[in-house]
């Protein structure tokens, strides 16, 4: 499958990618006593592709969810190309953002779910052009050409089925045509392919496969060791909340230097 | 011994058969007779119903279409929409306070709720139709002062025996609908939110065009419930002398003391009622449920159908489907096929 997308800047003959740098500093969150992000930070460069890794229960999710300030935190700090995703920093304090700015910021980070979570009552298309619509990005006519297009690139052409019509891969699919419909600048993933039956997991990576190649930040949060080995630059292990080990492929998922990294790649493989 | 007969009746089975196998079904004997005994009883109350000359269908064609009782089927029909729409817009709002993460609306919700649920609607239709005693004034002025108004009507002037009803019968079901429309909402799974937030949809756009369409999917049922309770319903009215239609068809057996044929028109009116929002559900649910399940055919594809199949049925065992018998079938079929969509 190739992808051309004429929104981004061709990586073959142009310079690296300039936008899409998530900074994450020293974060750390609470779910009442349990702490379950604990001084986390990283800095993801833009155009990069990195994956997460580790034990269920170990914060994962919820890191990409502070991400796009679905969820609050307690203490640290999280920017897209320096900017606060829910916060305007003023000198010293963090003002929250009236929630139309927080929406509007919100759409330069796409998530996809485990789990799909289309919205049933739309078809693959009015799933794909409902954010630019109502968001008052583009026109419905130009809306419904970009979803066609973007659903071209994933590789479905029935664009008026109902998610329930479609299988889990072309769910997923879809799912992702629906958050690059917005042009986000980080594209985050949450476990793509654990719902999934195991011959539909190839469709979707080939996917975000294609997308690692075009100059998209990339998060991963993935169970899929091998593929996490192939598209990544870099890969994060955590465990309670806490960043174990980071480095390239070859040396975490290879070679961990951490005996507990070893000992969850042990487990995985 | 066993293990003999065990081999036979396996070698039975599994012999292969010369022919299709034909399928003899299972005959429910028991169903046959209850439902013979069933048909008669009803052959015997319709019969009843013609042969029996204290039913009056003399007097009840007399009154069916009377100006009396179409007045008092315009005043049913138009309370119930009034307070059926009133009720359910401000379900609506009742059910987001509820949800909402304000302690405050919350709350607001909660005791609006517990009230309308409390007093009975007669109680409350009464109140409202004599709030001139409490409140001989109603209009804007100063706060917790008696004396000064800026402009005020005389309570009795504005509140109407029919404003009396509607403002009462709106607001109680307003408590009803809140709680039917939050059970709708709270049934959407909690990843739609989650994935339209991602998505940095406004909070109108989630809300209209994301949960509720789904949570239409289980408030329906009940809302038609509702309604068709809330048409019978509005015979409160009765207690401020309001000609709805009920309270029509007792005026007049009042005067003429004809109560079964008159209770008859009401009974038959509000059957007819009761079949076309029937009728209409059945098509908005089917609407709501577009993409999430596969619909079966509607009743009238089915009928078409299975009167097209019988037809078929008939043709083969003539042993001679006749041409014209055939292509008339196939095009009921693509007819229905079409409307099924
Ligand atoms: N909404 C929530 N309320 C309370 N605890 C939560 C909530 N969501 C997640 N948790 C807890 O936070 C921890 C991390 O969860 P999560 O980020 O989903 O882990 P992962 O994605 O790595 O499996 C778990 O212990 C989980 O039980
Ligand atoms: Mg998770």
């Amino acid at each position: 499958m190739t992808i051309i997308d004429s929104n981004r800047p061709d990586p073959v003959d142009d310079a690296a990618p300039t936008v899409g740098k998530v900074e994450i500093s020293h974060l750390t969150k609470y779910y009442g006593a349990n702490r379950v992000l604990d001084d986390v930070s990283l800095t993801v460069e833009p155009g990069e592709v990195v994956s997460i890794v580790g034990p269920s229960g170990s914060g994962k999710s919820t890191l990409l969810r502070t991400i796009n300030h679905l969820e609050t935190f307690d203490a640290g700090s999280v920017t897209v190309d320096g900017r606060y995703i829910g916060y305007e920093r003023r000198g010293d304090t963090l003002h929250e953002l009236r929630e139309a700015e927080v929406l509007k910021r919100r759409a330069q980070v796409g998530l996809v779910f485990q789990n799909f979570n289309l919205f049933p009552n739309l078809t693959a298309r009015e799933n794909i052009t409902i954010a630019p619509v109502s968001l008052k990005r583009l026109s419905q006519v130009e809306a419904d050409q970009r979803a066609m297009a973007l659903l071209q690139r994933v590789g479905l052409h029935d664009s008026e089925k109902y998610p329930a019509q479609l299988s889990g891969g072309q769910q997923q699919r879809v799912a992702i045509a629906r958050a690059l419909a917005l042009d986000p600048k980080v594209l985050l993933f949450d476990e793509p392919t654990s719902a999934l039956d195991p011959e539909l997991v190839a469709e979707v990576l080939d996917v975000i496969r294609d997308l690692a190649t075009v100059g998209t930040t990339l998060i991963i949060v993935t169970h899929e060791i091998g593929f996490a080995r192939e598209v990544s630059d870099r890969v994060v292990f955590v465990e309670d909340g806490r960043i174990i080990e980071i480095g390239p492929p070859e040396q975490v998922l290879r070679n961990p230097i951490n005996p507990r990294t070893r000992d969850f790649i042990g487990r995985v493989l | 011994m066993t293990q003999v007969t065990i081999e036979r009746s396996a070698e039975i089975e599994t012999e292969e058969p010369t022919e299709p196998l034909k399928v003899v079904r299972v005959r429910h004997w028991g169903r046959w007779a209850v439902s013979a005994v069933i048909i008669l009883l009803i052959a015997q109350f319709l019969w009843s119903l013609v042969a029996n000359e204290k039913y009056g269908w003399g007097t009840f064609g007399e009154y069916f279409f009377s100006d009396a009782v179409l007045d008092g089927l315009l005043m049913t029909l138009w309370l119930t929409v009034i307070s059926i729409v009133g009720g359910f817009i401000i379900g609506t709002v009742l059910a987001v306070f509820r949800l909402s993460s304000s302690t405050l609306l919350n709350a607001v919700a909660w005791w609006y709720i517990w009230f309308f649920r409390s007093v009975p609607i007669l109680v409350q239709v009464l109140v409202w139709y004599n709030l001139g005693y409490l409140y001989p004034r109603l209009g804007l002025g100063t706060p917790f002062t008696d004396d000064f108004w800026i402009f005020s009507f005389p309570t009795t002037s504005l509140l109407t025996a029919f404003a009396a009803v509607a403002i009462g019968l709106t607001l109680h079901q307003a408590a009803y609908s809140a709680e039917i429309i939050r059970g709708g909402i709270v049934s959407v799974d909690a990843g739609q939110t989650h994935a339209a937030a991602a998505l940095g949809l406004p909070r109108r756009v989630r809300f209209f065009r994301i949960i509720l369409p789904q949570a239409a999917r289980s408030i329906l049922p009940a809302g038609f419930n509702e309604i068709v309770g809330q048409v019978k319903g509005t015979s409160v009215a009765f207690i401020v002398a309001l000609p709805e239609l009920f309270y029509s068809v007792q005026v007049i057996y009042g005067r003429n003391q004809q109560i079964i044929p008159l209770l008859l028109v009401a009974v038959v009116w509000y059957a007819i009622i009761t079949t076309v929002l029937s009728v209409v559900q059945y098509y908005v649910e089917r609407r709501f449920s577009r993409g999430t399940v596969d619909l079966p055919p509607t009743p009238i594809y089915r009928a078409k159908k299975q009167i097209t199949d019988l037809w078929h049925r008939l043709g083969e065992e003539d042993g001679k489907a006749s041409p014209a018998v055939t292509s008339q079938t196939d095009t009921v079929t693509s007819y229905t096929d079409k409307e099924s969509v």
